[in-house]
Order: structure tokens, then C-alpha cells, then sequence
């Protein structure tokens, strides 16, 4: 009985160390860090809009759209679809958003639809889209925003992150319709 | 894709350079050798020692160090167990998320404190902010304790023949502040300045730029994510895990994440070598485990780059793999990679969906954690590979007709006897788990108390696939790795409660075993070696060890595989 006493008493000097006085250590770090380490935000005018990790929903036809998501963009929560390679409900699900996404992109050749545009992200929440996927919405984009399509083209080209030595290609979403927004 | 593949190598060659180094230092850590930190830390250790009255210099035996470790352990538990239960009243809540029900908080205490980290609830709502910060806790120690055992073994293989192993609390403190909580707090560093948030403020409201109303979850997750990696736990702070764009913002950090998964399983058995004076052998069960590791991970990466053959045949671009579950940021090369390291390290973090993986993916991920001594976890990565190394000498011995002898000791029945209840414990646990899910799944059985509806409601995928997710979840709670096919429902009392019972015997079980015989072995008189000694650090006894590994793994999960993922691969061609 004794003993367990110790260990009660070592526990919680120990609780101590590990989870009061380390944390407390690393949120005082964390006030030096981008936004006080409470994430980083996009704003525009002043208003916060997102923040720059966090995918958004975009589904209307003047933006650039992100990945298919399990949670819906919501980020309260997060998730992916969890589906099996072979499922078939899944695999009829992807021809579906293929279809649409033909359906709005007239233009293009399905070779030319990057896997991502067309399968759920892991966390539901994921801000970027490859270049390609990118690349294949300016023509829609410019119509509808009756912008020069040279234009759209040199803008996402600039939001285009290419890793130097280890990485992926990608585009932060948000950011390129902010910009997008800005655009004249 | 060359970019992709050079990140994979290098982190891997980086991690194998750095291990060394951190070998020798935690092999003087263990020694009682002066290290950098004693200044700060060795007061420190003699205070709270002072106050809780433990003496952290007297010698204990094998059976002492056990009473010790089990009894912390129980403490731990009751303690976590009554947090999660009330969380919902307590402070730090700014969320005001919910008390766990008890099966819940039954099974995610004990899936912490066994180093496992399971986690059958989403950390956005499932926790408050308190139980983060103590399951973050149980981070360090569950990694402490399975440093501790790892320590004691290193003692009980020395040259000569005593039953004084050290000291369990100075063993365990040492692991927590010498190396443990530094590297910690380096990794956080970067996190936090990556992007991930250290906050206690809740839930944040915002107006996306195409005007919906979304809330961010946030909280103090730089903190928890450093430790879940060094010390090999894998829980993670968001639902997703390291895919959550917080917890892995970048392909920078991802890079770091896997770093500081690897790192301490890797430098453990340099630490070994080091420690002992026998840096050959510690290359060679380095060599066995890293054939291992690339045997697993190189058909993982190529199916994953190679993509969905039934998404191929829809006619779009798979340039860079397989998406499903998989974050732009990382791509699929990166992902594979990780799903390997994060399976036969008993991490269990993810930074895709596994659940979505090719099936050859799934394949290799069970069979990383059905093998489980391929690098393994925090210390006891070492302890699963002792039990095939104890295996190994006894089968060459009677082979070529020597003296079973490891490092001086005679190898006999009663250590024989329990390497093999080890050995056969683990397919045993899994595999009759996995029976009984399935054994209620095929019939459709109405689970009553134990899952709300019939029991093919918890699968998420059908046939093949959801017998596999049922099997994922059994190696992984036997692995303690925590991973999971995460489509599985596995909230509800059947789940919580079974898999709960699995995680208890395959973390404590695997400890008690080669304690048991590494005190036993030590007790043993000295043999110095002689022409008749079987040789343990040369590349033909690594081969037998991966032999018997190969062996035993391949016999007690071939069927099960070929039910599962197997089966699926070639329904999908």
C-alpha cells in the first residue's frame, strides 16, 4: 500500500513535468510563431476568409474548384471516404464525378482529369490540387469570369508550388481563388 | 515522381546517419555515463524521487522490475480511465465536447497506456482539451516504460552472471528526460513554426470565401504531435491523423513526422551495440529488420504509384498514383512509404487512409504488423526481436548440433518454452479476434448491448476488403500500433471491449516474456566463448533469424491474407 502511495505521488510529479510544464514551454514558443500558433489566416479586406492549411468547398463555376470530400469541407471534424479499392459503389461513384466534371469541363479529354479532382482527400480538408488539375479549370473560370484565359493561366501558373529537391507539385486553392478574386 | 522518390531515400538514409550518434549517447544514457542534460535534469529527478520516496539507485531483479512496471501501469490507468469518463464536466473543455461512455474510455486508456493509441473517437469531438494533455502524458510514459524494459534486457546481456538488472524508475525517468522530452521539444519547435497550432482556444467560426459558414477545429496540438511520433505512439490530435493539414502541414514536416517515428527504434539497436560492446551484432539484427523493412516497403510505394487498376481502366490520369485517401501534399510515393514505416514501427500515426490503400498496400501493412520485430516500437521493437533471436539459437543449435548458447548464456527448455508461448500468443490474439468479428459478420448476427443493429453494419466496404478490416483491426491492437482500416465502426461496446482485451495481453505479455528470460539467462553462469560457440553476430545467423521470422509469420497469416487483401488483388486485375 505504501508503494502505491510512491507511485501515486510519483505520478503526479511526473504529470507535472510532462504535461504542464512541457506544453506550457512549447505555447510559449508557439507566441512567436506565425499567428501565435493559433493557425495561419487568410484574410481579405480584413476578414478572415480561411485559414491557409484548411481546404474550403468550392463548388460555384467563377471559382477553382478543390478535391471531392468526405466531410464536406467542414473542419470542425475531418475524414476520408474509407472506401476499398475495389467497391464497387465507390468505383461508381468516381465514374459519376467523372462524368460531371465533363459535363462542365466540355473541352477536355478524360485523359486529361488528374486522379485527385475526382477522389476524396485522407482528412477531407486537403487545400491543394496538382497543377494539372488546376490547369484544366481556367478555361471554365475565364468564361465565366469573361477574363482573358492567357491571364487566368499566368495566374495559377504563379500560385504553382514546384518542389526543388523533394516533394510534390501543388496549388493551394484558396489562395488562387483570393487571388483569382483580385484579379481585373 | 523523381522528386517524390529522392524525399523517400533520403529521409530514410538521414534517419540511419542521425540513429547512430543517438545510439552511442543513449547507450551512455543507460550506463550512467555524464550526459549533456544532467545539469538540468538530475536535480530535477532527485526531487521528485526525494518527494514520492523512491530510492532510484537500489538494484532490482527481474521479478521486481516486472511488480514495478505493472504497478505504475495500473495507476496510470485508473487515473486516465476516471479523466476520459468526466472530461465533459472538468475544465479545459472550450468545446464542450462530451464524457466518453465507459466501454470508450476503457478502451482508449488502456490503448494509450499500452503505447497503442487506437482511438475509437475523433479527437475534434470526442476530447477535451484536458484529456488531450493527459493522454499526451501517457505518450511519454508508455514510451518511457517500453525504453525501461528494453534497458533492463540490455543490463541482463551483459558478460556475466547476476541477478542485480539496475533500477526500473532510473531506467524509466532517464529514457523520459534524457531523450525523450528533448527530442520532443525540437520536433514541436518545427512544427509550430510549420504551421501546426498550440492554442487553447476553441472551435473557430468563419465565412469561406464563396460564403459558407465552416468551423476550424483547433487546440494545443504542436505539443502532442512531437511526442506521438518520438515515442513511437500514433494517436493523433484531429480525427485523420497526420493527413489533418494541421498536424502535417507540409511536405517539410511530413518529412520530420517520419523522421521522429524512426529515429529511436533505429538508435535503440545501435544503443544495444554500444551498450554491450558488440556493435557487430547490432549491425546485423539492423540488417535482418532493414531486408525486412524493404521487403514490405518497396511492392508498397510501386503499387501506390502505379494507381487503381479499376480507376485506369475509366480512362483518366493517374500521373502520380493512387488519390483515394491521399493528400496532394504528400502525394502517393511518400504515403506508401509511411504506411510501412508507421506499421512495422508500432506508431500506428497515418498520413493517408489505409483503409483506401491498393491492396497490395494492405497486404504488407498487415504483414509489418504481424512480423512486429522489424525495427518495432520504443524499446519493445527490441523485445519482439529477442523472442525470434532466442528462437533462432535454439533451432540452429539443435541444426548443427551445438550447445544452444546467446552471448554466453546456455539456452534451455524453460526459455525455449516461453519465447514460444510469445511467439505463438500474437497469432493466437489475432486471429481468434478476427474469427469471432467474422463469425458474426457472415451470419448477420443481431449484437444487442455489444453494437447497435447487425454486425455487418460495422463494415464500411464489402466482401473481401470488409473481412480485412476486421483482421486490420486485431493486428493492430495486437501490434499496438493503432492504425486502422478506420471505415470499420468501431465505437460500440464489441469493439471497445474485445479489442481492449487484445491490446492488454499483447502490450504486457510481450514485456513479462523476454524480461522473464533475459533474468533468468543472466542468473546462468558465464561460458566464455570457445570453438563450439554458435556465432551470433555473422550474416549466415541473421539469416536464420529472418528465416524463423519468415517462418512463423508467413505460416500463421498466409490463410487469413489470402481471405483478405489477397483475394482483393486479384478480384481487381
Amino acid at each position: 500500500m505504501k508503494n502505491i502511495f510512491s507511485i501515486v505521488k510519483f505520478t503526479l510529479l511526473i504529470v507535472v513535468l510532462f504535461a504542464v510544464i512541457y506544453p506550457l514551454a512549447v505555447y510559449g514558443i508557439a507566441q512567436f510563431a506565425p499567428n501565435q500558433g493559433k493557425g495561419e489566416t487568410i484574410s481579405v479586406n480584413g476578414k478572415v476568409v480561411g485559414y491557409q492549411k484548411i481546404g474550403q468547398k468550392f463548388d460555384q463555376s467563377n471559382y477553382f474548384w478543390g478535391r471531392p470530400s468526405a466531410v464536406d469541407y467542414n473542419a470542425a471534424g475531418s475524414g476520408g471516404s474509407n472506401k476499398g479499392a475495389s467497391n464497387k459503389e465507390y468505383l461508381a461513384l468516381v465514374q459519376k464525378r467523372i462524368d460531371t466534371f465533363l459535363i462542365v469541363h466540355p473541352y477536355l479529354k478524360k485523359s486529361e482529369i488528374p486522379a485527385e479532382m475526382v477522389t476524396a482527400s485522407g482528412s477531407g480538408l486537403d487545400p491543394n490540387i496538382s497543377p494539372e488539375g488546376a490547369l484544366i479549370q481556367v478555361k471554365r473560370v475565364a468564361k465565366e469570369r469573361k477574363l482573358a484565359e492567357a491571364k487566368v493561366k499566368a495566374l495559377v501558373e504563379s500560385k504553382i508550388n514546384t518542389p526543388k529537391i523533394m516533394g510534390t507539385p501543388t496549388v493551394n486553392v484558396l489562395e488562387l481563388n483570393v487571388a483569382l478574386d483580385q484579379l481585373k | 515522381m523523381n522528386t517524390e522518390l529522392f524525399g523517400i531515400i533520403s529521409i530514410f538514409i538521414v534517419t540511419i546517419v542521425l540513429a547512430i550518434p543517438l545510439g552511442k549517447y543513449i547507450a551512455k544514457v543507460y550506463l550512467g555515463d555524464k550526459t549533456f542534460f544532467d545539469p538540468i535534469f538530475n536535480p530535477i529527478e532527485k526531487f521528485i524521487f526525494k518527494i514520492s520516496g523512491i530510492n532510484s539507485t537500489e538494484e532490482m531483479n527481474w521479478k521486481q522490475h516486472l511488480k514495478t512496471l505493472l504497478s505504475v501501469n495500473m495507476v496510470w490507468f485508473f487515473l486516465c480511465f476516471f479523466i476520459l469518463l468526466f472530461q465533459g464536466s472538468l475544465f479545459l473543455n472550450p468545446d464542450n465536447n462530451p464524457s466518453m461512455s465507459p466501454d470508450l474510455a476503457f478502451n482508449t486508456a488502456i490503448s494509450f497506456l499500452v503505447n497503442c493509441n487506437l482511438q475509437h473517437y475523433s479527437g475534434e469531438t470526442g476530447l477535451s482539451y484536458l484529456s488531450q494533455i493527459f493522454l499526451m502524458f501517457l505518450q511519454f510514459v508508455s514510451a518511457g516504460v517500453g525504453m525501461a524494459a528494453a534497458a533492463m534486457v540490455f543490463t541482463a546481456m551483459k558478460e556475466r552472471t547476476t541477478d542485480k538488472l539496475g533500477n526500473f524508475y532510473n531506467y524509466f525517468i532517464k529514457s523520459c528526460t534524457r531523450i525523450l522530452l528533448p527530442l520532443s521539444a525540437v520536433v514541436a519547435v518545427v512544427l509550430l513554426f510549420s504551421g501546426t497550432p498550440m492554442t487553447f482556444e476553441g472551435k473557430d467560426a468563419i465565412t469561406t470565401l464563396q460564403g459558407d459558414q465552416v468551423e476550424v477545429s483547433r487546440g494545443p496540438a504542436a505539443a502532442f504531435i512531437a511526442i506521438k511520433h518520438i515515442g513511437t505512439n500514433g494517436g493523433g490530435f484531429f480525427g485523420v491523423n497526420s493527413a489533418h493539414p494541421l498536424e502535417n502541414p507540409t511536405y517539410f514536416t511530413n518529412a520530420v513526422e517520419l523522421w521522429a517515428q524512426l529515429i529511436i527504434p533505429f538508435a535503440m539497436i545501435f544503443a544495444l551495440g554500444f551498450y554491450l560492446k558488440k556493435t557487430k551484432f547490432a549491425y546485423v539484427v539492423f540488417g535482418v529488420m532493414t531486408v525486412g523493412f524493404l521487403l514490405l516497403v518497396i511492392p508498397t510505394v510501386i503499387s501506390e504509384i502505379n494507381g487503381n487498376p479499376a480507376i485506369e481502366k475509366m480512362g483518366i490520369a493517374q500521373t502520380t498514383g493512387s488519390m483515394e485517401g491521399k493528400e496532394v501534399r504528400f502525394g502517393p510515393a511518400i504515403s506508401g512509404f509511411w504506411s510501412i514505416a508507421t506499421t512495422v514501427i508500432s506508431t500506428g500515426s497515418v498520413n493517408s487512409m489505409h483503409d483506401s490503400s491498393m491492396p497490395v498496400s494492405g497486404t504488407m501493412e498487415l504483414l509489418a504488423m504481424m512480423v512486429n520485430a522489424f525495427y518495432g516500437g520504443c524499446g519493445v521493437g527490441f523485445l519482439n526481436f529477442y523472442i525470434f533471436i532466442i528462437l533462432a539459437v535454439f533451432i540452429s543449435g539443435l541444426m548443427v548440433g551445438r550447445t544452444p548458447e546467446f552471448l554466453g548464456k546456455k539456452i534451455e527448455a524453460r526459455e525455449v518454452k516461453i519465447a514460444a508461448f510469445i511467439a505463438i500468443l500474437h497469432p493466437l490474439l489475432i486471429l481468434s479476434g478476427t474469427a469471432l468479428a467474422s463469425y458474426f459478420a457472415a451470419n448477420n448476427t443481431a449484437m444487442g448491448y455489444w453494437f447497435s443493429g447487425n454486425a455487418t453494419g460495422w463494415l464500411n466496404n464489402p466482401g473481401h476488403h470488409g473481412f480485412s478490416e476486421m483482421l486490420y483491426e486485431f493486428t493492430s491492437s495486437a501490434a499496438n500500433n493503432g492504425s486502422g482500416f478506420e471505415g470499420l465502426g468501431d465505437n460500440n461496446p464489441f469493439w471497445n471491449i474485445t479489442t481492449g482485451i487484445v491490446l492488454l495481453l499483447s502490450r504486457f505479455i510481450p514485456i513479462i516474456g523476454p524480461l522473464a528470460i533475459a533474468g533468468l539467462l543472466a542468473n546462468k553462469k558465464y561460458i566464455p566463448e570457445s570453438a563450439g560457440t554458435l556465432k551470433t553476430d555473422t550474416t549466415i545467423f541473421g539469416v536464420m533469424v529472418f528465416a524463423v521470422i519468415a517462418i512463423i509469420a508467413a505460416l500463421s497469416f498466409f490463410p487469413a491474407l489470402a481471405l483478405g487483401p489477397l483475394a482483393e488483388y486479384f478480384t481487381l486485375k
